[in-house]
């Protein structure tokens, strides 16, 4: 009775029972592997002839979190994240505000140029930038990471504040100024407050996409700066699947628990709005 | 209100780039008065506002408040508090934050603070909101607290930007009661903008009839409805029939035109339509000169039928030279 696809199809009609099965697949082709690496990370004993794990538990975990090296990657992507999502926030808020509130010859064009660093492969981009890194003595130190880290998120970090400066009506800080506050504190108290939910969207995907990075890392970084993502490379090739799936678990969480918090945020109108050129 | 002057505007000019904007613009406006710019979208009253309160620069002339010279003071150094048609309380903070946000500002204690803003609340009928933020009220309670925050700051003058004009008919004329009980009570200066003719009318002291970037006329609401000083005016304020002739046009607002009772310059006609209004009665009559509207109180009416040939004589006239 609740089984048989004949009868759901006449339940739901053609159309609808279409639909159904096109996101059924869609559900397994996005949440499967998840699923699958779920069950690794919490598979104690899985072998050969069964399908499913036999034992599950926190034994993988324990040895991961017993690796020295792969903990110290861990603490060492999150402090380069924070780093990179203040330094960020330090430098491009000031470009969105002008951006948003000055009209002068060639704004779009500066706009546009942001786009130019995700315009070409980037492995071509790190190969030029290793020339200049050799240079200016920033291969293989804390701040040519950094300054890699910060060089994918400048996009999103001036685009959606900008977007975000831009949709305060400009009354609202006239009132402040009316009242009796100058043109810096309206700004502290009522522009920014007002902007502050596109900013901290731009912040949280500036924070996950350091804590992803790995190109540029590797590129810059090795050997001495080993974050998470550039000891995936060796934890695929050297341990067991199921160490492999404890990390990429511990990758994920954050990226979750962060858009989990900031979903009322997150939507097509705060990245659209990020996204209008004029 | 005194004969002290308040505020004053003289010889002020302000152009835009393309061309727009106020010239030669004097006026004064006296202590406790409240004086309306009114005019259509676009004839400048709300730059006038604004240069008054400091968001836009005059291209010429001088703005004097208690004879002070305030041109070159930025917004937040004017005695002046401005009310903005929306987009007034600031979403982040509460009706109480947004009330304390000046007076902060002003360095007043903390203990004086709260009671001016409770005093103020009540006085605006807004006691016990101060917990809300401006997203939980409607467009009217939005607009008293945001008349109650330029109020609270003790401005020498008041400037209100189309404040009602987003708020329904019933609501706005209430507000507009309340606002000049306030007005009389406290005794404050205020310049009021509109482009609502019945507003202007009801609210004002003076009013300052405004086209094009001039002025057109300035006079209490009866002089300017009694005595229009030019056609521009009289098709501006309620309603009027022009009667045009050779070298003059004669106009005549509807309650002043009698039908079948002899009175000077008779016009005939037919009557075109009849209809009643509640406490009077419309009547058009087809004339030479054109569609001719009466206003004629209820009982008076009922005697009139369209098709009827009637003559029509003026009360009250107001002639314009070509």
């Amino acid at each position: 009775m609740f089984l048989n696809p004949i009868r759901w199809y006449h339940t739901l009609g053609r159309k609808k029972f279409f639909e159904f099965l096109i996101l059924i697949v869609f559900i397994l082709f996005f949440y499967g592997p998840l699923l699958h690496m779920f069950m690794l990370a919490f598979a104690s004993k899985y072998e050969v002839p069964y399908v499913l794990p036999t034992k599950f538990g926190f034994e993988w975990w324990k040895y991961v979190l017993s690796q020295r090296s792969l903990v110290s990657s861990i603490s060492l992507s999150f402090t380069i994240a924070a780093i990179v999502t203040v330094l960020s926030l330090v430098i491009c808020l000031p470009a969105a505000f002008v951006l948003a509130r000055y009209d002068f010859p060639g704004r779009k064009m500066v706009m546009l140029s942001f786009l130019i660093g995700n315009a070409f492969p980037h492995l071509g981009l790190y190969t030029s930038i290793g020339i200049i890194y050799y240079k200016l003595n920033l291969m293989g130190t804390f701040l040519g990471v950094l300054l890699i880290h910060m060089l994918g998120s400048i996009m999103l970090m001036v685009w959606l504040p900008a977007g975000a400066f831009r949709s305060i009506p400009r009354q609202q800080e006239e009132a402040a100024r009316d009242v009796g506050a100058g043109p810096i504190r309206t700004f502290f108290h009522v522009t920014l407050p007002m902007a502050w939910p596109g900013i901290a969207v731009a912040a949280m995907f500036t924070f996950i996409a350091s804590l992803g990075e790995n190109q540029g890392t590797l590129l810059v970084g090795l050997p001495k700066y080993r974050t998470m993502p550039v000891e995936m490379y060796g934890v695929i090739l050297d341990y067991p699947a199921t160490a492999g799936a404890v990390f990429a678990l511990i990758l994920i969480i954050p990226n979750i628990i962060l858009l989990l918090l900031m979903r009322k945020y997150v939507g097509p109108e705060t990245l659209s709005k990020g996204y209008k050129m004029n | 209100m005194t004969n002290e002057v308040k505020l004053e505007i003289r010889d002020m000019t302000k152009k835009y780039k393309n061309g727009d904007g106020v010239e030669n613009i004097n006026l004064m406006v006296n202590k406790g008065e409240l004086i309306t710019l009114l005019g259509p979208s676009g004839c400048g009253k709300t730059t006038i506002l604004r240069t008054i309160g400091g968001f836009l620069d005059c291209t010429k002339g001088s703005i004097l408040i208690d004879g002070r010279n305030v041109e070159n003071l930025p917004p937040e150094k004017r005695p002046t508090a401005m009310v903005f048609q929306s987009y007034n309380l600031w979403p982040h903070m509460t009706v109480y934050e947004n009330m304390a946000f000046g007076l902060k500002l002003r360095k007043i204690p903390k203990a004086d603070r709260h009671k001016q803003i409770m005093e103020m609340l009540e006085l605006v009928k807004m006691a016990g909101m101060e917990k809300k933020y401006p997203g939980q009220m409607s467009g009217g309670q939005q607009q008293r607290i945001a008349i109650a925050r330029s109020l609270l700051l003790k401005p020498d003058v008041l400037l209100l930007d189309e404040p009602f004009s987003a708020l329904d008919a019933k609501i706005r004329s209430q507000m507009r009661e309340e606002l000049r009980k306030i007005q009389i009570d406290l005794n404050i200066t205020v310049v009021f903008v509109t482009h609502d003719q019945e507003e202007a009318m009801a609210l004002s002291d003076r009013i300052v009839v405004m086209n094009k970037g001039c002025f057109e006329q300035i006079g209490t609401p009866a002089e300017i409805y009694d005595k229009p000083a030019n056609r521009y005016v009289a098709s501006f304020i309620g309603d009027m029939n022009f009667i045009e002739r050779s070298d003059r046009t004669i106009a005549v607002r509807p309650e002043c035109i009698a039908i079948n009772s002899s009175g000077k310059e008779e016009l005939a006609g037919v009557v075109r339509a009849v209809m009643i209004l509640g406490h009077y009665t419309e009547i058009t009559v087809d004339t030479e000169c054109g569609i001719i509207r009466s206003f004629i109180a209820g009982q008076d009416a009922v005697s009139f039928h369209p098709g009827q040939q009637v003559t029509l004589s003026y009360t009250k006239a107001h002639e314009f030279f070509n």
